[in-house]
């Protein structure tokens, strides 16, 4: 080797290629628990969940409840909702308020929340933000913090975006004992708003209506409303509400009958008070869908002592997402586990549960 | 959309009003057969039936045409549908109708890529966009959905779309009423005519079959008002011994219908005997494919296998949708058959008899009430 030949390397020049930080979009490395796991941590998830529990760090948190005279209420709830935007909300959104409402209709006081994300390789981050965004504002509008997360990633095609699963920590005064099972002969079934709202919101957003309206989805954190209606029925010996439902999946058809059985009795629905978009009906007619059997995720049904009916209704009517509350009907000894519809034109019919999939009719 | 549209057609007190006059004129018992399964689906979810006199019995026409599908064609759409290269596009109806063998549903499960569309239209569309893909939709239906089945076969025979084809089922309302006219068990007497074929046919094709059978015969919509207005004509020529066509439907329907939608099926279809599910072969009853189409029929496209078809020995359909028999005289109603778990088509689409009584009036109690 000649000395001519030898060239000049300019080590000052000289880089090592670092490794690529993928910040537009979730790779694998997102999932791996090293470094990118990490930056995502932080720059998504501490960015807008920060509070002191979760800022340790640690793999778990230490909750004190101190009150000798409340119990824990426990709920999970996974979303895997198709498309993850939709008029009126989003993913996020629809994971702290399910779980949020789950524990409310339990009669318990929301207080804290885990999130479990999957996320799908090539999910753009500006998106995962926006998301984790969307669920901090609802967990600040419902009061409830985020404790605990994890986050785990999967290939492309084996995954939709992103799905997320929130757990929820509630307390409840021991007394209160809500259940199905507890509802009696005569209690009135109260229904805070108009049903079918998130269902056609959603398949709107789908693009298979070919049409689009002013529909916008219901989902919203309940506690506050459900809280105002349980201090309205409290009594010395327990509270008025007997049980209480969010009838989202299979809606309000199937939570009332959901009931009946759990109850073994029977009910009577009054079609003519139950409150309806009109846009809402018009696609239903439309899709040869029932509105009955619409998700809702902003809607509470409740079961309470026709005593207490009046008082509890006037307070559901004083919060924002129970403005439009009705009594729609009552229980009754007859006809245990089925509900009937009591039609407008004065019939009386079967208000069956949802049986598979609601598809629209041929013509 | 407004709601007066339909609001108004379902007024509790112009209900109750017609009820009166109904009760007024007869004087009694009527059996009346509603052609449609959208009307039997109404009369079930109002409870006309309940409110009517109790001369006036409904039985239940054989007007739904997922019921009426044949079994051999639901087994070659499950056969097509499982082929690896095609996308099978159907109404949701269609998907949970038993074959011999299981439904589109688990077709889609095994793999197979089956689609649920709102119009065949977007069918086509989605044989533009998979031009690799043989593309194929279940067309089906009375005369209702046959004018957009044929403009999509004429579009696609302008745009070139070579990978599109129709698996036809067309049948047509006329010759099923002659046929169950003529049938020695008939116990119909008159007829509440199917509004929305008659918004595509007219009603021109039906004074022949009045005549003929001295039966009186309404063009009737599908609202409460609408449905017991067809009841009230079609009792008030019963009382009288006439037997006329008359149109309650007038808001939609003409005499000669569509005669531009009529032209297109002319152009596109022709009539054959076709198979009714649970009737039988039913003569001139149907449309097919012309030949000049040929290259979109998915059965002669498909090398389809011979197929031995096996119906439920319990299900007693063809009596229900002959009007023979209500779904609750069957055995299987209810327990065995189900519509998470059809023995037969009746059962699975929404305008079926069977899923109608089975939603709307399954084990229905004597209701009492006490709120108001």
């Amino acid at each position: 080797m000649s000395d001519q030949n030898q060239q000049a390397f300019d080590f000052l020049g000289a880089y090592c290629p670092l490794p690529l930080t993928h910040s537009d979009q979730i790779v694998l490395g997102h999932g791996s628990g090293g470094r990118l796991t990490h930056d995502l941590i932080e720059r998504v998830f501490a960015a807008h969940f920060s509070n002191p529990f979760l800022n340790r760090g640690d793999d778990g948190v230490g909750l004190t409840i101190a009150d000798p005279e409340v119990e824990i209420v426990v709920s999970t709830d996974s979303h895997v909702i198709s498309p993850i935007f939709f008029p009126g909300g989003d993913i996020g959104r629809l994971a702290v308020c399910g779980t949020v409402n789950d524990l409310s209709v339990m009669g318990a006081k929301p207080l804290y929340l885990t999130a479990g994300f999957i996320l799908e390789e090539g999910l753009q981050i500006e998106v995962l933000e926006y998301i984790v965004q969307s669920m901090a504002s609802a967990a600040a509008e419902a009061g409830v913090v985020i404790v605990a997360g994890d986050t785990k990633v999967v290939e492309r095609g084996k995954g939709d975006g992103i799905f997320i699963n929130t757990s929820g920590i509630g307390v409840r005064p021991k007394s209160w004992q809500l259940s199905g099972r507890n509802v009696k002969v005569g209690d009135q079934i109260l229904l805070s708003g108009p049903i079918g709202e998130h269902g056609i919101a959603v398949l709107q957003a789908r693009g298979e209506l070919g049409f689009t309206s002013e529909i916008r989805s219901d989902v919203a954190p309940l506690n506050a409303m459900i809280a105002k209606a349980l201090k309205a029925a409290e009594h010395p010996g327990g509270n008025a509400i007997h049980a209480m439902r969010d009838p989202t999946r299979g809606g309000l058809a199937t939570t009332l009958n959901e009931i009946a059985r759990q109850s073994n009795l029977g009910m009577v629905i009054h079609e003519a008070t139950i409150p309806i978009h009109e846009t809402v009906s018009a696609v239903c007619e439309m899709l040869g869908f029932d509105p009955l059997y619409v998700a809702n995720e902003g809607k509470c049904v409740f079961f309470v002592d026709e005593q207490y009916a009046s008082v509890v209704l006037e307070a559901i009517r004083s919060t924002d997402n129970g403005s439009q509350a009705v009594v729609i009907g009552e229980l009754v000894a007859e006809h245990p586990q089925k509900v009937l519809l009591r039609t407008s034109m004065g019939s009386t019919r079967l208000l069956d549960m949802l049986s598979g999939e609601m598809l629209p009719r041929i013509c | 959309m407004d709601q007066k549209l339909w609001n108004g057609f379902r007024e509790p007190k112009l209900v109750q009003a017609k009820i009166r006059q109904i009760q007024k004129i007869v004087t009694r018992p009527w059996t009346i057969m509603e052609i449609c399964g959208g009307q039997t689906h109404a009369i079930k979810k109002y409870g006309l039936d309940q409110l009517l006199p109790p001369e006036i019995e409904f039985i239940h026409g054989p007007g739904c045409p997922v019921c009426v599908t044949s079994l051999e064609l639901v087994d070659k759409a499950l056969q097509i549908a499982s082929l690896p290269n095609v996308i099978f596009t159907s109404y949701g109806d269609m998907l949970r109708v038993p074959g011999s063998t299981g439904d589109l549903f688990s077709v889609k499960a095994n793999g197979g890529d089956v689609r649920v569309v709102y119009s065949p239209l977007d069918s086509l569309k989605i044989a533009r966009e998979n031009p690799e893909k043989e593309v194929v939709f279940f067309a089906i239906g009375f005369e209702t959905t046959a004018p957009a089945n044929a403009m999509c076969v004429l579009q696609a025979q302008s745009l070139k779309i070579n990978n599109f084809s129709m698996l036809v089922s067309h049948v047509c309302v006329p010759p099923a009423m002659r046929a169950i006219l003529s049938s020695p068990t008939n116990r119909v007497q008159g007829f509440l005519a199917a509004g929305h074929v008659c918004t595509v046919m007219g009603y021109w094709e039906y004074p022949p079959i009045a005549q003929e059978f001295r039966i009186p015969i309404v063009v009737t919509g599908f609202e409460p008002l609408d449905i017991l207005e067809g009841v009230y004509r079609v009792v008030r020529q019963l009382e009288k011994g006439t037997y006329e066509v008359e149109n309650a439907y007038s808001r939609l329907v003409t005499y000669e219908g569509n005669v531009s939608a009529q032209k297109v099926i002319q152009q596109v279809f022709e009539v054959c005997d076709r198979k009714w599910r649970g009737i039988g072969v039913i003569p001139q009853s149907g449309w097919k494919l012309r030949k000049e189409y040929a290259q979109f029929d998915a059965e002669t496209r498909f090398d389809i296998q011979s197929i031995v078809t096996q119906e439920s020995p319990l299900c007693i359909a063809g009596f229900v949708l002959q009007g023979i028999k209500k779904p609750y005289e069957c055995s299987a109603f209810g327990t065995l058959c189900t519509p998470e778990n059809p023995l037969g088509a009746t059962m699975v689409s929404s305008e079926g008899a069977c899923a109608a009584y089975y939603q709307y009036s399954r084990n229905l109690p004597v209701p009492k009430m006490n709120h108001v």
